[in-house]
Parts: structure tokens; C-alpha cells; sequence
């Protein structure tokens, strides 16, 4: 590893042991718990929505949530490893084939349905 | 006025703090960073020195640099640069430099050789603003334009900005903050971006628009256990 590399990797490890990361992937459903500063004090908002891409490049890695919201859809992307987040709560495991789900943007109720996964996929090494 | 320094870019990466914010940064490896020879006023009428960083094979340095190693038994570097000091700022050959030579808070200006973008146009080099998308212009949409009067004066003046070679260049960005020192690995993390590409050597030195960071060590902050911990 360079040195670049190997500050990442710490930083990373640093960071999930403040705020682990679960596994989530693009078609989840998540709720991410974001601290909010309001003059002195700081509160958690929750934003909950389907995940519809992720970027995965070490530190810089981050996701999108899309949700709808009174009517108008948002989206919001996320650094991962931020630590303004003080928690990723996976809610439903969603089944889809792409890993970018930008199609959702033009669909709107029935037809924006994500199935949701039938079961959890077990690691080979512990179904054996 | 201390010494600068040389440094290597690695590349970027960024800094989350614990306040939330984040600060996108450059990262620059001090890479055996050490005083190899020093100019004095009375032998060369200026007062300098001269620092080497990385560590070079002797099959790669010249005969002339390898003698001039031989003399101030420092071990080959890679790259050489001096840098102008003050009288009571000069360092003994063979003092390595740790990171520690800058805080964090600190302004800094920063010298590198820009990226070549090779022969680019008056709009990609200049910023001029072309011709129309249409309204009749045919073929010359990215053009100049003009480039002079008529009869009189009947010539383009001189420096007059047009296509040319762009980048690969000294560039001097100042005022940039040091947002992280690392002694233990040597490193220094700057906010923002710097001239050059990654593995380029760049020039740090204090900002010269700027007062020095109070903190600072003067003449230089030294290794422990290097040539001079107590000269300066």
C-alpha cells in the first residue's frame, strides 16, 4: 500500500469504530440518522429513503438517498464515512439487477416499487 | 528568513473532523529530506542552503554530483534546490528536516510545475470567450477573433495573447494552509490543491504575504540525533 493509501485505511478504521457501517447496497432501504446544528445544541434528524447509487473510492466514498418527499422527490448524497452521521440503519434489503437505479427518478408510485429481497444471501463459507 | 522545504506530492485525499466539517487536501512526503551544503557570504556573496530529498542510486548521479556528495557526505538525493536563509537561519550539511518545520494553521506558499496541457487555444488558455454558436460563424467557433487595428499600425503588437503552449510551467500558489503535520511518517497535508502532478517535487516556504506563524521553530526544526540539533 502507499502512503496515501495507508492514511485512508486508518482513517477508515477510525472512523467505523466511532460509527460502524453496515452492509447496504443500491435497492436498500436506509435510515440514515444525521446530527443537525442548531445554534448550541445538536439534535439527530433521520432521512429515509431508497439507496439508488453508490461510489466506492476509499475515504471519499459516499451514497444516494432518494426519497419522496410531501410530493417532490430529494435526493441526498452522503460522505460514508462522515461523521456527521451517527448512524446507517438498514431497514429493507431491496432486490434489483443495476447498480446505479437512476431510472427510478422518472418513475413515480406503483411503478417505482423496489421487490424486496427473499432472503438473505448466506456467504458460501458459512452455508457449508 | 528560515529555509523552505522540498517536498514530494503524492496526491489528495481529505481530512473529516471531529466538528463535522471535512477539508480537502494535498499530501506532500518529506522524503529524507536533508541539508547537503550551505553558501556562504564571504566564499559565494550570498547566504543559502541547499537541501536534497529521496534517495538516489549512485549509478544515476552524474560524476560532477557524486563528488559534490563525496565532499559533504550526505548520501545521494534525488532532487537539489537551495533556498535563500537569513544570516543566523543557516543549517549544517547533514541535518535532516523533519515535518515538524511547519504547524498547523500555518500559511504556506507552495511552487510547482504546472500539468502540460500542450498547444491549447486562446479560449482554453486565455479564457477568451470564441465566436458564436451560430448567427453565421462557419467553422470559427473557438477562434480568436481579432488580433489587431488596420493600416495603422499595420502590425500585431507584441505579447499579444494567443494559441500557444500551455502548462508545464513554475507556479507559486500562496497563502494555502496546513491542515495536518504527520513527524512520525513525515508528512505534511495542505488544504487545497497545489501545481504539479502526483510524484512531482514541489517548494514549500512560508507565505511571504504573511507574518511567521509565532509557533514555527527557527532556523529549522531538525531530526533528533541529526548533524546540528543545537547549531542556529
Amino acid at each position: 500500500m502507499n502512503i496515501i493509501e495507508n492514511y485512508e485505511a486508518a482513517e477508515i478504521a477510525r472512523l467505523t469504530e466511532a460509527r460502524a457501517v453496515p452492509k447496504f447496497a443500491p435497492g436498500d432501504t436506509v435510515r440514515v440518522s444525521v446530527k443537525v446544528v442548531e445554534g448550541e445544541r445538536t439534535r439527530v434528524q433521520a432521512y429515509e429513503g431508497v439507496v439508488i447509487a453508490r461510489s466506492n473510492k476509499g475515504l471519499g466514498s459516499n451514497f444516494t438517498v432518494r426519497k419522496i418527499s410531501y410530493g417532490e422527490g430529494v435526493e441526498r448524497v452522503f460522505p460514508l464515512y462522515a461523521p456527521t452521521i451517527s448512524e446507517i440503519h438498514v431497514v429493507r434489503r431491496g432486490d434489483v439487477r443495476r447498480a446505479k437505479l437512476y431510472y427510478l427518478r422518472g418513475r413515480r408510485g406503483k411503478s417505482a416499487r423496489i421487490a424486496e429481497k427473499a432472503r438473505e444471501v448466506v456467504a458460501p463459507a458459512a452455508a457449508e | 528568513m528560515r529555509t523552505g522545504l522540498i517536498a514530494k506530492k503524492l496526491g489528495m485525499s481529505r481530512i473529516f473532523k471531529e466538528d463535522g466539517t471535512h477539508v480537502p487536501v494535498t499530501v506532500l512526503h518529506l522524503d529524507t529530506l536533508q541539508v547537503v551544503d550551505t553558501r556562504t557570504q564571504e566564499r559565494d556573496g550570498y547566504t543559502a542552503v541547499q537541501l536534497g530529498i529521496g534517495a538516489a542510486k549512485v549509478k544515476n548521479v552524474s560524476k560532477p554530483n557524486r563528488g559534490h556528495f563525496a565532499r559533504v557526505k550526505v548520501e545521494p538525493k534525488k532532487k537539489l534546490v537551495e533556498f535563500r536563509v537569513s544570516d543566523d537561519a543557516v543549517l549544517e550539511s547533514g541535518a535532516s528536516i523533519t515535518a515538524a518545520h511547519f504547524v498547523v494553521g500555518q500559511k504556506v506558499d507552495v511552487t510547482g510545475t504546472s500539468k502540460g496541457k500542450g498547444f491549447a487555444g486562446g479560449m482554453k488558455r486565455w479564457n477568451f470567450r470564441g465566436l458564436e454558436a451560430s448567427h453565421g460563424v462557419s467553422i470559427s467557433h473557438r477562434s480568436l477573433g481579432s488580433t489587431g487595428n488596420r493600416q495603422d499600425p499595420g502590425k500585431t503588437f507584441k505579447n499579444k495573447k494567443m494559441a500557444g503552449h500551455l502548462g508545464h510551467e513554475r507556479v507559486t500558489t500562496l497563502n494555502l494552509e496546513v491542515a495536518l503535520v504527520d513527524v512520525e511518517k513525515n508528512l505534511l497535508m495542505i488544504r487545497g490543491a497545489i501545481p504539479g502532478s502526483k510524484n512531482d517535487y514541489v517548494l514549500v516556504r512560508d507565505a511571504i504575504k504573511k507574518a511567521r506563524h509565532a509557533d514555527a521553530p527557527y532556523p529549522a526544526a531538525l531530526a533528533a540525533g541529526s548533524a546540528d540539533a543545537t547549531a542556529g
